[in-house]
């Protein structure tokens, strides 16, 4: 952040508490990179998913949906055709471009198995992937680090937000970062504090981590030239620039999880335009930027958009909609298997709907995430059983959203 | 680098990204030549900090203060060591005294009416492309939250009433707002001060009573657009229309039983959510409606409508709730209050925030018996709380939230900021904007969720960030002394003393571990 900027690994270096990966550095470097990298995005406050990828060719949906119903592919303002029942939000324009590259996969009726209606039960079971409420502390994602093949000894994942969300919070070792605009502390400093830390692991172990993190982003916090970004769009997209930034750093993490919150659209919830286009937008415009950033690496990425629940089929009495079921879900990448949509749609129609007022779920998202853990991650079916998604047989891997 | 103490003008103004702009842009101070003339002025009024003996004072009176108070004063502790228990306990007794910052703030209807009027405004303004009225909005609303957070957090600095304080914003979390949602952020602080703080040690149901029927609360979930399908304004707007059918909004209700009172495994069914939602129809805020559609009442204070509220009797958790108008609700909140789900809830969340993240089932289970046998009284559960042996166990057991570390360093420099960026411009980079939870469930309460690797460093960079402007001002170890008597681990101390500058010592103590815990 000043004119003289110095490499935190110095520090770590010096104080001996250098990692074993930097004891051939030369190596490390140079080794270009083949692994997978997985982005998991967390949108809280329930996506309306009829919105993100409107079912337009389901006789029921312009019916139940009044004046949220978004127009026909083809007509001012209308969905981005995906195919002859579904249709993305025109804002997802980029989303758009990846599918027709076959690069993306939009997923439908999908739903955790939390059936109830509190954003941060929700929330939790999305992210710890349990089968209840209150039972797991810890993140589906934080256990499937354990048996990830790690390119250094440099911790594998990376939380790009303030606070380590939940899917990423327990036993295995992961990172953090945020942008700030404060002052650097100096080396003499950060080594005095290291040693003061020493006997405090939980100390201890997130300075070590924050000092790493400094080092890749480094750069990017230049970029982002100090000022103060009130605005949360803008400070996803640049979020999103950092992301790749740690995905492609020589000995970076390639696990990333990011979050963006905004989307609890209870009144004036808008259909073309309006609060959830914008918020869309924002979304749109943070994937395209990952995906500008990464250049050579989006080949080798997986990124997976998910929400806690869907939202009320029919308009609620403040044209917003309410906590639902069932909703959509985004995969995009490189190493997607992409160009369609995936669904068992269960239709819109009387005696379809889930409680007679949400999309009924079809697809748990576990199916989706385990898929992606054994196909992309290449992690051991058994080890997924048993510790990523403990009970969740019923919930069968999907195949075929990786390319072979 | 910028690690030496001196704020020499040439070393700042030859960095590229310099500190200058830096402390600006969190409008630490205006133009940087009266850094250290400020810091003398405001941050400490004396030459030196009275030093305070190691060992003369007992971790007890240190817990007493960090954490059940705000963290120490310099003083403070020789103040709570003649007696910690009654120290607390004399803090709950007679009326609220609210500090001055907080009396001088003006009442939420004058402003919520105001903030609206402009609202309209805007509206009007935007169709005409008036740019200058559509900006006025904006700037109005964050001018009230600027006031506010500045109020808040220059009483806690002050405060020498810190465990009332810190249940102050213990409960406005419990009964979270948020200011990510229109108008909340113009009236955030006026909810805490006019519904919460008078309620802190009474009865828990008056709390209740007052936080739900408070227009902020109100507005933040939605019920006041919340439309009984079978009341009048109900049957005739979905008579008249097809398209846009008015009708029940489960927020408020939802919350209620989730958040404030039962738990989420508390034993209600979303039958109970969407009865519930029924009963508190009409549970509004007076003056017109956003379309015009009802109106009556005094601007910007509760309002029940009878002609939104739905008619008849509702089941709810196997009772039946015959009342009419608002005391159909009243009679739902007050056997809420004394349910035994809510005192277990409730015991839990005061445990956690005063014990342990995680704590053990013998305190929480004395904090509801307390609780059922006292009918919610809220100082007789704090006295439970006081007088339980975990909560004195264990020095700092608790990771401090970012707003915990920013009144406690305040509080060690005697140091009241003079603008409210100093504090919001911390908070926002450590991940607690003031205010701002960003949903209902208020913000979390353990180190797992406030641990992340970043969010220590933030800390750290801006520990090193207050130590730069205050400089010269302090003595390190005096500091530590003064603020952690006998806690402040040898090693710690150690580490402070020896450190090349005064800056960099201030910093080591700001970010150690003795000082990161409550």
């Amino acid at each position: 952040m000043s004119n003289y900027r110095f490499s935190r690994r110095s520090v770590l270096k010096s104080m001996g508490l250098a990692t074993f990966a930097n004891c051939t550095p030369g190596l490390t470097f140079a080794e270009p990179r083949h692994d997978g990298n997985f982005v998991l995005l967390l949108l809280r406050g329930a996506v309306d998913g009829l919105a993100l990828a409107a079912p337009y060719g389901d006789g029921n949906y312009r019916r139940l949906r009044g004046e949220l119903a978004i127009p026909e592919p083809g007509q001012s303002g209308g969905l981005l055709k995906l195919d002859g029942l579904f249709g993305l939000h025109p804002s997802l324009r980029n989303v758009h471009q990846s599918f027709s590259a076959g690069e993306a996969t939009i997923l439908h009726a999908v739903a955790s198995p939390y059936r109830e209606r509190s954003h941060f039960d929700g929330q939790d079971l999305l992210e710890n992937g349990a089968r209840q409420v209150g039972v797991v502390r810890d993140g589906w994602l934080n256990r499937a680090l354990l048996q990830m093949d790690r390119r250094s000894g440099e911790e594998m994942a990376v939380a790009l937000a303030q606070n380590t969300p939940l899917v990423l919070r327990g036993d295995n070792s992961a990172t953090s970062w945020a942008p700030s605009q404060l002052p650097d502390v100096g080396d003499s400093t950060l080594r005095r504090l290291q040693n003061l830390y020493a006997d405090d692991e939980f100390f201890a172990s997130r300075l070590r981590q924050a000092l790493r993190s400094q080092d890749i982003a480094g750069d990017a916090s230049e970029s982002g030239n100090g000022r103060r970004r009130r605005n949360d769009a803008k400070q996803f997209a640049d979020l999103m620039h950092s992301a790749a930034r740690f995905l492609t750093a020589p000995d970076g993490p390639n696990i990333a999880v990011a979050e963006l919150g905004g989307w609890d659209t209870h009144a004036n919830q808008g259909a073309t335009n309006g609060a959830l286009a914008n918020r869309l937008e924002a979304l749109d415009t943070g994937l395209g930027n990952l995906r500008d950033g990464l250049g050579e690496a989006w080949r080798h990425t997986v990124v997976a958009v998910v929400t806690e629940f869907g939202r009320t089929v029919r308009v609620n009495g403040t044209r917003g909609t309410d906590h639902g079921t069932a909703t959509a879900a985004l995969l995009l990448g490189g190493a997607v298997n992409g160009g369609a949509v995936v669904a068992d749609w269960p239709g819109l129609g009387v005696g379809e709907l889930y409680a007679d007022r949400d999309l009924k779920p079809t697809v748990d998202v576990r199916s989706l995430f385990k898929g992606v853990l054994e196909d992309h991650l290449n992690l051991a079916p058994e080890f997924i059983e048993q510790s990523v998604f403990p009970d969740s047989r019923a919930a069968r891997p999907m195949r075929n959203l990786i390319k072979a | 680098m910028l690690n030496k103490t001196v704020l020499d003008a040439d070393i700042i103004s030859s960095c590229f990204y310099s500190l200058n702009y830096t402390l600006r842009a969190m409008s630490v101070i205006s133009p940087l030549a009266t850094v250290n003339q400020q810091a003398a002025i405001t941050l400490y009024p004396h030459a030196t900090l009275p030093a305070i003996i190691e060992g003369n004072l007992l971790s007890k009176a240190v817990i007493a203060a960090s954490r059940f108070g705000l963290g120490a004063r310099p003083g403070e502790l020789a103040t709570i060591d003649r007696n910690p228990e009654k120290w607390l306990l004399n803090q709950l007794s007679g009326p609220s005294r609210p500090h001055r910052e907080i009396r001088r703030l003006p009442a939420s209807d004058e402003v919520l009416v105001a903030v609206q009027a402009l609202k309209r405004e805007q509206r009007a303004a935007r169709k005409d492309g008036n740019d200058d009225v559509v900006k006025t909005y904006g700037r109005t609303v964050r001018r009230h939250y600027m006031d506010q957070t500045s109020a808040r957090y220059r009483a806690a600095a002050e405060t020498d009433l810190p465990f009332h304080e810190r249940l102050v914003h213990f409960w406005s979390n419990h009964f979270a707002i948020s200011a990510d949602k229109q108008p909340v952020p113009a009236i955030a602080g006026l909810y805490e001060n006019e519904a919460v703080r008078p309620n802190v040690s009474g009865k828990f149901v008056d709390l209740l009573f007052a936080v739900e029927k408070h227009p902020a609360m109100i507005l933040y979930l939605d019920n006041q657009r919340s439309v009984g399908p079978g009341s009048s304004v109900g049957k005739r707007a979905n008579r008249r229309q097809r398209e846009q059918q008015v009708g029940l909004n489960e927020n408020l209700a939802r919350e209620i039983l989730e958040l404030h009172t039962l738990g989420v495994d508390g034993g209600y069914s979303q039958q109970d959510v969407m009865g519930f939602a029924k009963v508190i129809t009409g549970w509004s805020i007076g003056g017109e409606s956003e379309r015009g559609r009802f109106g009556g009442g005094v601007p910007g204070k509760f309002e029940f409508r009878e002609n939104i509220h739905e008619p008849g009797s509702q089941v709810l958790l196997g009772n039946r709730y015959a009342q009419k108008g608002v005391e159909q609700g009243e009679a739902v909140l007050r056997d809420l209050a004394s349910h035994p789900s809510t005192a277990r809830f409730i015991a839990t969340k005061l445990a956690r925030h005063f014990v342990s993240d995680d704590p053990p089932d013998s305190i929480v289970t004395r904090l509801a018996d307390t609780y059922l046998e006292s009918g919610g009284d809220l100082p007789s559960v704090y006295e439970a709380l006081i007088r339980s042996k975990e909560a004195w166990l264990q020095v700092f057991n608790k990771y401090k939230t970012p707003h915990d570390f920013v009144i406690s360093t305040l509080r060690a420099f005697r140091h009241t900021p003079d603008k409210a960026r100093f504090v919001t411009g911390a908070l926002d980079l450590m991940g607690q904007t003031p205010y701002r939870p960003g949903s209902p469930a208020g913000w979390p309460d353990t180190a797992a969720q406030w641990g992340g690797a970043d969010a220590l460093y933030k800390r750290v960079e801006w520990s090193n960030t207050v130590a730069q402007i205050i400089g010269k001002r302090v003595n390190p170890v005096d500091l530590g002394n003064s603020v952690l008597g006998a806690a402040f681990d040898p090693e710690t101390r150690k580490a402070v003393a020896r450190a090349e500058t005064v800056t960099q010592g201030l910093t080591l103590f700001l970010a150690s571990p003795d000082f990161q815990r409550r």
